[in-house]
């Protein structure tokens, strides 16, 4: 979003952009100075309940399926017990450990460098495509792969074609086996099928990817099943229902995220030359909002929060609700959209987005509030035609330089 | 350990069950020391010594080894306002594994936000991190006949794990001792000290307080040649303020007698050369910085804001370690070089020779 089209967007000075990103830059700056005993706390304490739920699902399963009154409700409990610990290691946990937001405490224990997250996907892979791809390229159509993950169109920017009409169906089996969706995540499946992915790296990022789902199909499907000597059947079904629940609840917190009417999308051309300032805008443009309470923002790894996090992935989740309050003063102070709703209307839009997707622009109407971006006036260049995402490093980073002139 | 479960074993195997997690991570749970993923200890004791001195007894949980000898340090990694700052002690105690304890005495400096709160705030119960022993400031074994200890402050420390170590195994050689302080108040063990020169005939030890009758002047007529005559025929270990042991080394030097001076420095000697610098890249962070050849690639990282570990700062911790994709780093100690793909390197003694990449 280059400078010119900032204030197409939101009407706003140079001088407006670069003092939102002082204001920004000082939030941050709070955050990191005001880092301490409570925070360490936080976590650890979240990490203490998850492994003793853990814990507590798995011997729960193994034991009380064993005797014929405790059958029942013992599987009620594990499989709650399992979706639960599954659910708060990959949201609240894995998901902001690997983001660094934890790295401060300088525990080698919870690092970025070094956490193995409870999925299929590899961390490695994970931090490359999430936390450098995404989450700098957020939203610009041909570079961020989260728009439709290689596997559906959700921006009406992008081609539609006869494989869409059945975004329906692969949306089901998104949902249901999110957890393998996200094992292929850093494959980047849209180069896999215009053929320009190197081999090499695709045969090493497989070899990952199978080692480490290996362990979890052993772990899940036969090794706690085993244990369980007769009641193998129901141990296998109960952890299998454990993983579609926490399937669908990432799936449907993960889709709240950036695909909610409001939330925009941009080209390359819109991001030439992008100061740190813009970057901030961009962020905000880019995400959306659900609102709940502190349980459901637990359970949703502080996602509710997707605008904060997306402004400063690295800062830990525990404080983006404080955050958010001086971010909503900001939008309001310079007159920029804050999207945010609660969750099921959020996820509504989502859907509705993703079917309506289905079909050919022609045949529905927009429920984006279009910007008047110069870029619509040229025309959007299709897929195909887009360079492939890019890989190289971005010229932001965190740390105070300036970005390239 | 000649224990008769395979305990590796058995872990591996459970390690299927917590996968990827190992089992160690839940056990941590219930007992901190029972994991050996990272070296724990849990503070058992703090004795106090002098007004600004503890010595801190610690029981190491699994995977400590208690072979250290004796004048060895060891990292200790306490977490203080929710991050962990390092800092290496040396061990007083003697190694022996019976009480299945170790001891570091720690002085609480100026600045030195970790050694205050060490000695005047942590709390018996307290978990720290823990790294094996290290060090070349060793006591020989067999022991020299003749040794000459000039120590300085908490210098006093690795020394003491020596003197002790002696005495535990009946095997006092001839040993004169040096041992300078400010006042009488502040200097530690002096009550031990005293009782271990009562005790053995061959152990002298020299007192000095520097507040009142100033630092001892090696060179001088009632310097060194005072206090020990024969010193040139001794094994000397010098430990104390860095400014005391650059005299020494200047005074053995114009002796030519360096060889019998052995020295323990807390501090970061960057012997070997510079790298040449380059473009140091953080692979999973998407950031990348210009180094000179000067920079260490933790000082690099840092100042790109990518948050890199780290632990001592002086390349005896091995908490910063990552590994090097690709590219070529020096160690700034020594000069040595590692290239190989996906090496492990310590960040905060090496630099970058041309452009390299690392994985965080």
């Amino acid at each position: 979003m280059a400078i010119s089209d900032v204030k197409e967007y939101v009407h706003l000075t140079e001088e407006e952009v670069d003092q939102i990103g002082r204001e920004l830059d000082q939030i941050r700056a709070d955050i990191e100075e005001s880092r301490g005993a409570s925070d360490a706390a936080y976590i650890n304490r979240l990490i203490k309940i998850q492994r003793g739920l853990a814990a507590a699902g798995r011997i729960t399963l193994l034991t009380g399926t064993q005797f014929k009154q405790t059958r029942k409700p013992a599987i009620g409990l594990g499989v709650a017990f399992l979706a639960l610990h599954k659910i708060l290691e990959n949201m609240e946990i894995g998901h902001n450990v690997m983001h660094g937001q934890w790295d401060w405490m300088n525990d080698p224990e919870i690092h970025s460098s070094n956490w193995e997250w409870d999925t299929a996907q590899p961390a490695e892979q994970w931090k490359h495509s999430h936390n450098y791809i995404h989450h700098q390229f957020t939203n610009v159509l041909g570079y961020d792969n989260d728009i439709g993950y290689g596997i559906m169109r959700l921006a009406r920017e992008q081609k539609w074609t006869p494989y869409n009409l059945g975004q329906p169906i692969y949306n089901s089996l998104l949902a249901t086996l999110f957890e393998w969706g996200v094992a292929l995540h850093d494959l980047d499946i849209e180069r896999i099928r215009k053929g320009e992915k190197d081999p090499k790296e695709m045969k090493r990022q497989l070899k990952q990817i199978f080692r480490k789902g290996r362990n979890q199909i052993l772990k899940d499907y036969v090794v706690y099943p085993a244990l369980a000597g007769k009641q193998w059947k129901t141990v296998l079904a109960a952890n299998a229902s454990s993983n579609i629940i926490r399937n669908l609840w990432a799936y449907v917190i993960i889709f709240c995220g950036h695909f909610p009417d409001g939330a925009l999308h941009f080209t390359e051309e819109e991001i030439e030359d992008e100061s740190r300032s813009e970057w901030y805008l961009r962020q905000i443009l880019g995400a959306a909002n659900f609102k709940g309470g502190p349980l459901l923002h637990i359970l949703s790894g502080n996602l509710g929060f997707q605008i904060e996090h997306h402004l400063f992935p690295d800062l830990p989740s525990n404080r983006y609700a404080e955050i958010s309050v001086r971010v909503r003063q900001l939008c309001e102070k310079y007159d920029i959209p804050y999207t945010t709703g609660p969750l099921y209307k959020q996820y509504g839009q989502a859907l509705r987005t993703i079917l309506k997707l289905s079909l050919p622009n022609s045949w529905t109407d927009t429920d984006q509030p279009e910007p008047p971006s110069p870029s619509r006036d040229r025309k959007r260049r299709g897929d195909d035609e887009r360079p492939s995402r890019r890989t190289e490093l971005g010229g932001w980073s965190r740390s105070h330089s300036e970005a390239r002139a | 350990m000649a224990s008769t479960i395979p305990w590796e074993r058995v872990r591996r195997s459970a390690s299927k069950l917590t996968t990827p997690l190992h089992p160690d991570d839940y056990l941590r749970l219930l007992n901190p020391l029972w994991s050996a993923r990272e070296l724990r200890g849990r503070i058992e004791q703090v004795i106090p010594e002098t007004e600004d001195a503890a010595t801190l007894v610690i029981r190491p949980g699994w995977g400590w080894r208690y072979d250290h000898r004796p004048g060895q340090y060891v990292g200790i990694g306490v977490q203080v306002e929710g991050r962990f700052q390092w800092r290496s002690y040396s061990v007083s105690s003697p190694p022996k594994r019976s009480r299945g304890t170790i001891a570091i005495t720690v002085r609480a400096m100026p600045e030195g936000l970790l050694s205050s709160h060490l000695v005047n705030g942590v709390e018996p119960g307290t978990i720290v991190r823990l790294a094996l022993p290290e060090g070349d400031f060793v006591l020989p074994d067999p022991p020299p006949q003749r040794m000459l200890f000039l120590v300085g402050g908490s210098g006093v420390t690795p020394v003491m794990a020596m003197l002790r170590t002696l005495d535990r195994r009946g095997t006092m050689p001839d040993v004169v001792m040096h041992y300078s302080s400010p006042t009488e108040e502040r200097m530690i063990f002096r009550d031990e000290l005293d009782h271990l020169e009562a005790k053995h005939e061959r152990l002298t030890i020299h007192r000095l307080h520097t507040d009142i009758d100033g630092m001892l002047d090696l060179a001088a007529p009632d310097g060194l040649d005072r206090v020990c005559p024969d010193w040139r025929e001794r094994e000397t270990y010098a430990c104390g303020p860095a400014p005391m042991l650059d005299a020494i080394t200047d005074h053995y030097e114009q002796q030519g007698l360096e060889e019998h001076l052995h020295l323990e420095r807390f501090s970061l000697e960057l012997g070997g050369e510079g790298g040449e610098g380059g473009t140091i890249t953080f692979r999973t962070s998407g950031k990348s910085i210009d180094a000179d050849g000067a920079t260490t690639v933790l000082e690099a990282g840092e100042q790109a804001g990518v948050g890199m570990p780290y632990g001592c700062r002086m390349g005896i911790c091995h908490t910063c370690t990552l590994t090097l994709v690709e590219g070529k780093v020096r160690d700034l100690r020594n000069g040595d070089e590692y290239d190989g793909t996906n090496e492990p390197v310590q960040t905060c003694v090496t630099a970058a020779v041309g452009d390299c990449t690392l994985d965080i």
